[in-house]
């Protein structure tokens, strides 16, 4: 026959933000640290390898921070002008920059002077990058060029003046060493060559371009400029896939996570947005306070750091995983005793009959399927299941209202337990899902313990609380008719206008109250 | 080819089986039941109905097997007869004429010419047991007045009557005494509690009793959930009783077991409680059998065990408190809410079913297909508790969706109301939950409806409230990157200078939606939400509201409470025409422009757009007809006169109050039984086997002679050489498992013969004839009737028993015509 039937546990839809896994995955980071720089945060950029330093371009320096060190633990400052776009090499050992002065400069990172200067661009150089064989730096500068330079010999390679307009962001590809993309001013991304001598693809973006960047795989272009993020597929010849229109101010950087299945993009609109790569939905987004011009993610998206205007530079670190209980665990019946007879093979003629799979009831219903109805309701009324989940509690109590033993489960109670009672109904009897129900069993209560009020203090203390909060309730309904009786001549003046009938909204919901409670 | 008689109101199907305690066969094969004016016969392995015994007038009251020869049943009617039945064939044996009304019917081995019925003399309450003398005689009908009184003024219920230790003594309870009549010193002893000597109130009233088949002990069971077991009640001074409680309600039925070791019990809890050893300790249970027990019987064989609920189901249940088939009627224990509906992709009679679950029937094989668990919470059974209620539900798209509302109300102002929208997963061949609304509305919600139109993109719900509100729910898309899902959501409120909403109707096209508030009809523009206007004839509040449909899809029928059908012209918004007439159920045929209503005496279909009534049929039953349904049929039947025209497509049916399901039918009676009283026995079927194509026909075919003979005037179908299949085996199998060439080879001949002798096939049917009969479609079934006639070893009356066939069947089916069925009503 049919067997029991769990005690149905009501759902209410959550207001405000909807929880996915994402809003869990972003919201699991501590509160920001802020780190005073000395101006405007052009540039954050990690290294890929451990311990994972990221560095900071802001006004002439360039800061090394350590993943947990909120001082610098070393500092470029032999800039004569702004310094720009300060980026480690994949090895994590160099460090490139380019200048306000149009100087390109190499560091070391464990020492001081510049390694090598490049010299050639004529105006500020705001992109620089390492190529993926490492010895060679791509730059971009407001001189409207490109320059390809090996390191080496600190010799220009290559130059590209295909842009008329400023080369403000710049990438180079992961994969190919003779790839890499710059995006201008003058509204276009290119790819280009190292082994031609002119651009290979060319995209118009629409806006003046702030940031490019290539997917690992490099199939994938995004660009970001103006309102806009646009995603291109550079392996059908720099097809538009999808335009983005997030944000509501200018897009300046962009960034991937770890795992490449999110996009970050920051705007001035002080908004960081995270877009899922597959269908390219927002599925996140952080506030700061200030517009954030560089964002950067840290190995395994462990730290977040955002740049903005106001030389704030925002690290947030990943909570630490749930500690392992240091209480040594009883020991387990092996891997092998689960997967016996599991891992069989069907033959042809074999039938399989699968074990009805073993229905698991929880506690209360199992104490409701023996019709111990005290016990269940003992069980709901914890602290951990009535402040946690108050919907189980009310739910139970609706249950043994409706199978008519309500009134023997809230019976015989000593001081303690009706006053854990009394405390669950003081906390949740003004919420109006759970009103219905829980005045209900207030009455119930007070019909109870009427005789033997007045023997304990604790539970009379109790009863005064309750006596208030149905008090203030009453007076908020009083006056939420009133404002319902306003609102309903401020329609009706509209009618005449309109002369149809009017949508009528719902009323919030009115409470039955009683006076027995001010018993 | 149909002919045209007169319509008449026909039953159909949903008939009680919980009426008595059924009764196994002596082998548990079958379980015989009590059906209104029939007797069901049903397997206990497949719960298939395998006999309908039909020949008694009024109500069968009480049945049971033949002490003298397992395989014969009695039972008595209303009517006033005994009958002997032979339940394996289904066949009338004998007509025992008592003269007066039988009200159950006791059979005692030890008695082999006598049975025991409860009579009915004067006064309406005052019931006797009394035996009577079966004459011995060949002739079918007997007079058997002989009857001798043994106890006065018992109860009614056949279970407050129970005979013990081999017919020596006879119990009966009656209020607050039990009385035990011993035959061999003729002496009644009379026992009384002694509680309920004093008290007034006393809550220990019997209710039931059952003896033990093997020593002297009574066990009788009580209003107040107690158990009594008496013994020593041969000595009015000395006897003794012990107690046994678990329930905590009133003991519905006791039964012994076989060998009278245990005792069951079972009454509202819905719990078979086997009390082992007679000892309140030792105690089994079968918990969430779904609805109280009613009845409990036990197999003589001593496996099984059966109990009746007051759902109109017995479940059969091993020696081991093990359910092992249920067989299921149409559930009438409670009152129907949601009326009658037709589920579009089986067409199937949906309507309230066990509490909380909605049931699918099937009207055509009188079955229930299955229960949907709406409420999906534990049923307690209790009296005084106040249940959640399914009040509401509606099929949209073609059966895609299904929308239900369900609602508890403790206290005037403590409603909970809860409306679900169910999805049809095509996977699962099921509903699935999709849409959960708690309050939808704030007072009760008085109509539900799907926009049915063809070309609609999006699918639209409308429910009408008492809050004076109506609201469209609309489907819309719910999915985000992490799933797919689709929901209902509310999409507008509508309402109308605060009167409460009563109706909504969508018209055919889904453009126009009509909402009635009490005296007022408004029409909405469905795609809008525009309210285009407004009909009032100050009537009275608007009952039932439909649109017309095909070529009458410009009206709008209303009936208001005061007795008035108005007709509405949508184009003109005027009123077209209106009439008296105080109709109580209204609804529209899908497949064509008529609407059935039914007023209180007479039922008749509209044409829209005249009102003159197509159709009336007047006096169609006692009572009042709450709810119809126009159930469209497979294949449209072809009347020509007008007044049959409007059953062409559809066929409607209705239920009553005391929730009988009645329909109008052409057919003449026979026609209408035919298909019902068909034998099958499709139980043990041999394996097909090369040697069971050839050998297990020939032996048929020895037994079969006489059988064909009756059946000679039969179409004969000559089956082509390559098809029959024991040629194509022959040829196909390995010679060394054939048998011997010499024993086939005639056989084999004869068969390639056929094909010659077609035209004198008619003529002489001989063993060749019966061969291809064989071959045709309908062999299965009569082959197993052979063989099971083989198995009872009954192959002697053999003959005497076709012989019967077509003779009493002819009988019984003259007889049936004239069946009155004053008796729904009486229930």
């Amino acid at each position: 026959m049919a067997g029991y039937k769990p005690v149905a546990i009501q759902t209410y839809p959550v207001l405000g933000e909807k929880i996915t896994q994402d809003t869990l995955y972003w919201n699991n980071y501590k509160t920001p640290v802020q780190i005073k720089e000395f101006g405007a945060v052009s540039k954050v950029d990690f290294s890929s390898q451990p311990p994972y330093n990221y560095a900071v371009t802001a006004s002439s320096r360039i800061h090394i921070y350590g993943r947990y060190s909120q001082e610098p633990i070393k500092t470029f400052s032999r800039f004569k002008d702004t310094a720009y776009c300060a980026t480690f090499r994949q090895d994590g050992r160099l460090l490139v920059a380019g200048s306000e002065d149009g100087g390109v400069q190499l560091f070391d990172i464990s020492g001081r002077a510049p390694l090598r200067q490049f010299e050639g661009h004529t105006k500020a150089v705001h992109s620089v990058d390492f190529t993926a064989d490492k010895y060679h730096v791509v730059s971009g500068a407001d001189d409207y060029t490109v320059k390809l330079w090996d390191i080496p010999n600190s010799q220009e390679i290559l130059t590209f003046k295909e842009h008329s307009d400023y080369v403000r962001c710049g990438c180079a590809s992961k994969l190919n060493p003779d790839l890499f993309v710059t995006g201008s001013y003058d509204h276009t991304v290119k790819m280009f060559d190292a082994r031609t001598n002119q651009s290979v693809i060319s995209v118009e973006h629409g806006q003046p371009v702030e940031s490019v960047l290539l997917f690992p795989s490099g199939g994938l272009l995004v660009s970001a400029g103006g309102r806009y993020v646009k995603v291109w597929d550079m392996l059908k010849g720099g097809q538009l896939l999808v335009s983005l229109k997030n944000h509501h101010k200018t897009v300046t950087c962009l960034c991937l996570s770890s795992s490449g299945q999110r996009l970050l993009s920051g705007s001035l609109d002080r908004k960081v947005k995270v877009y899922s790569t597959t269908s390219y939905k927002v599925v996140h987004s952080f506030d700061y306070t200030a517009s954030i011009l560089s964002l950067a993610l840290a190995h395994e998206d462990e730290t977040i750091v955002v740049g903005m205007t106001n030389g704030i530079l925002s690290v947030k670190h990943r909570k630490s995983e749930a500690k392992k209980d240091l209480v040594p665990r009883r020991r387990r019946p092996a891997y092998r005793t689960f997967i016996k007879g599991k891992n069989y093979m069907k033959q042809q003629d074999d039938i399989l009959i699968n074990r009805p799979s073993k229905k698991h009831l929880e506690l209360y219903d199992r104490d409701l399927k023996n019709f111990r109805i005290s016990k269940a309701l003992d069980r709901v009324l914890e602290p951990t299941c009535s402040i946690k989940t108050p919907e189980v509690t009310v739910s139970i109590i609706k249950e043994l209202n409706r199978r008519g033993v309500l009134a023997n489960a809230l019976a015989g109670r000593d001081e303690k337990e009706i006053s854990r009672v009394l405390n669950f109904l003081i906390r949740n009897l003004s919420q109006p899902r759970f009103a219905p129900v829980l005045i209900n069993a207030a009455e119930i209560i007070i019909d109870i313990y009427l005789p033997v009020i007045g023997q304990s203090p604790v539970v009379d203390k109790k009863f005064l609380v309750l006596q208030g909060l149905v008090e203030k309730e009453i007076d908020y309904q009083r006056e939420l008719l009133e404002t319902l009786g306003m609102m309903d001549m401020l329609f009706a003046t509209m009618t005449r206008k309109e002369s149809t009938s009017v949508l009528q909204h719902n009323t919030s919901d009115e409470f039955l109250e009683n006076n027995k409670i001010e018993s | 080819m149909v002919e045209e008689e007169g319509i008449r109101v026909v039953r159909c199907g949903g008939s009680e089986l919980n009426f008595r305690r059924a009764v196994f066969s002596a082998d548990s094969k079958y379980i015989f039941c009590v059906s209104g004016d029939f007797i069901k016969v049903y397997s206990t392995a497949t719960e298939e109905c395998v006999h309908i015994l039909q020949g008694h007038r009024n109500l069968v009251t009480g049945i049971q097997l033949n002490p003298s020869n397992h395989l014969q049943l009695y039972s008595c009617s209303v009517d006033g007869t005994i009958k002997l039945w032979d339940y394996i064939d289904g066949i009338l044996i004998k007509t025992f004429r008592v003269g007066c009304e039988l009200h159950a019917l006791f059979t005692l081995s030890c008695a082999e010419d006598s049975v025991f019925v409860m009579i009915n003399k004067g006064k309406p309450d005052v019931f006797q047991l009394a035996s009577v003398k079966l004459p011995k005689s060949s002739s079918q009908e007997i007079e058997a007045k002989e009857l001798s009184f043994v106890l006065d003024y018992v109860n009614q219920s056949p279970k407050c009557i129970a005979f013990g230790n081999e017919g020596e003594y006879v119990a009966a309870v009656r209020d607050f005494y039990l009385s035990v009549y011993f035959f061999k010193k003729k002496t009644t002893t009379r026992f009384t509690l002694s509680s309920s000597r004093n008290k007034k109130h006393a809550r220990n009233n019997f209710t039931c009793v059952a003896c033990h088949p093997k020593e002297d002990c009574i066990a009788t069971g009580h209003k107040d959930g107690k158990i009594r077991l008496w013994r020593n009640f041969d000595d009015e001074k000395k006897y003794t009783y012990t107690c046994l409680h678990w329930h905590h309600d009133l003991v519905m039925d006791l039964a012994f077991s076989v060998t009278g070791s245990s005792l069951l019990s079972g009454g509202r809890e819905s719990v078979l409680v086997e009390w082992r050893e007679a000892a309140e300790k030792n105690k089994e249970f079968l918990p969430r059998l779904g609805a109280t027990i009613e009845h409990i019987s036990v197999s003589p064989a001593g496996d099984l065990f059966c109990t009746s609920h007051s759902d109109n189901k017995i479940t059969i249940i091993h020696r081991n408190l093990e359910a092992s088939a249920v067989i299921q009627g149409l559930v009438k224990d409670r009152s129907i809410f949601t009326g009658l509906m037709i589920d579009p992709r089986t067409k199937a009679l949906v309507l309230n079913g066990k509490p909380g679950h909605l049931q699918f029937y099937s009207l055509q094989s009188d079955k229930q297909l299955y229960n949907l668990d709406i409420i999906q919470q534990e049923y307690i059974n209790d009296s005084g508790l106040i249940q959640i209620e399914l009040t509401k539900a509606a099929f949209g798209c073609y059966g895609n969706w299904l929308a239900t509302v369900e609602q508890r109300q403790e206290k005037e102002t403590e409603l909970e109301l809860q409306m679900k929208i169910w999805m049809y997963n095509k996977k699962t061949q099921g509903f699935v939950l999709n849409t959960k609304v708690n309050m939808p509305h704030e007072d009760h919600i008085t109509a539900l409806c799907f926009c049915n139109a063809e070309k609609s993109e999006s699918s639209t719900l409308v429910t009408a409230s008492k809050d004076g509100h109506f609201k469209v729910w609309i489907l819309t898309d719910d999915s985000d990157i992490y799933k797919k899902a689709v929901g209902w959501t509310c999409d507008f409120v509508g309402s109308y200078h605060k009167y409460q909403a009563t109706n909504c109707c969508f018209s055919e096209d889904g453009s126009l939606l009509a909402v009635s508030f009490e005296e007022i009809v408004t029409i909405w523009d469905s795609e809008t939400w525009e309210l285009k206007c407004t009909f009032c004839q100050r009537a009275g509040k608007i009952r039932h509201l439909c649109f017309g449909r095909l070529t009458c899809s410009k009206y709008l029928l209303g009936v208001t409470e005061n007795g008035i059908l108005c007709c509405w012209n949508l184009l003109s918004c005027a009123l077209e025409w209106s009439t008296k007439l105080n109709v109580r159920v209204m609804e529209p045929d899908p497949n064509s422009e008529n609407i059935a209503a039914i007023t209180q005496s007479s039922a008749r279909t509209n044409l829209c757009h005249e009102p003159r009534p197509l159709y009336i049929q007047k006096n169609i039953c006692r009572e009042e007809v709450l709810w119809g349904v126009f159930v469209p049929r497979d294949v449209p039947e072809s009347f020509t006169s007008e007044a049959h025209q409007w059953l062409n497509r559809s066929q409607f049916y209705f239920l009553t109050k005391s929730q009988s399901l009645l329909t109008f039918s052409t057919q003449s009676p026979e026609e209408k039984l035919t298909p019902t009283s068909k034998q099958l026995l499709a139980e043990e079927s041999l394996p097909t086997t090369p040697f069971y194509f050839l050998l297990g026909k020939h032996r048929q075919q020895q037994q079969n002679d006489k059988l064909n003979e009756a059946l000679e005037n039969e179409l004969v179908q000559l089956p082509l050489t390559e098809n029959i299949p024991a040629i194509s085996e022959l040829l196909h199998t390995p010679a060394h498992v054939l048998p011997s060439a010499s024993f086939l080879c005639s056989m084999f001949v004869n068969s390639l013969l056929l094909s010659t002798e077609t035209k004198s096939a008619e003529e002489n049917p001989d063993d060749v004839d019966m061969e291809e009969e064989k071959e045709s479609d309908d062999s299965d079934e009569e082959n197993n009737f052979t063989e099971k006639i083989q198995d009872t070893n009954n192959t002697d009356l053999e003959e005497d028993i076709i012989h019967q066939l077509s003779k009493s069947e002819e009988k019984e089916l003259k007889k049936f015509r004239k069946v009155d069925y004053s008796w729904i009503a009486a229930l």
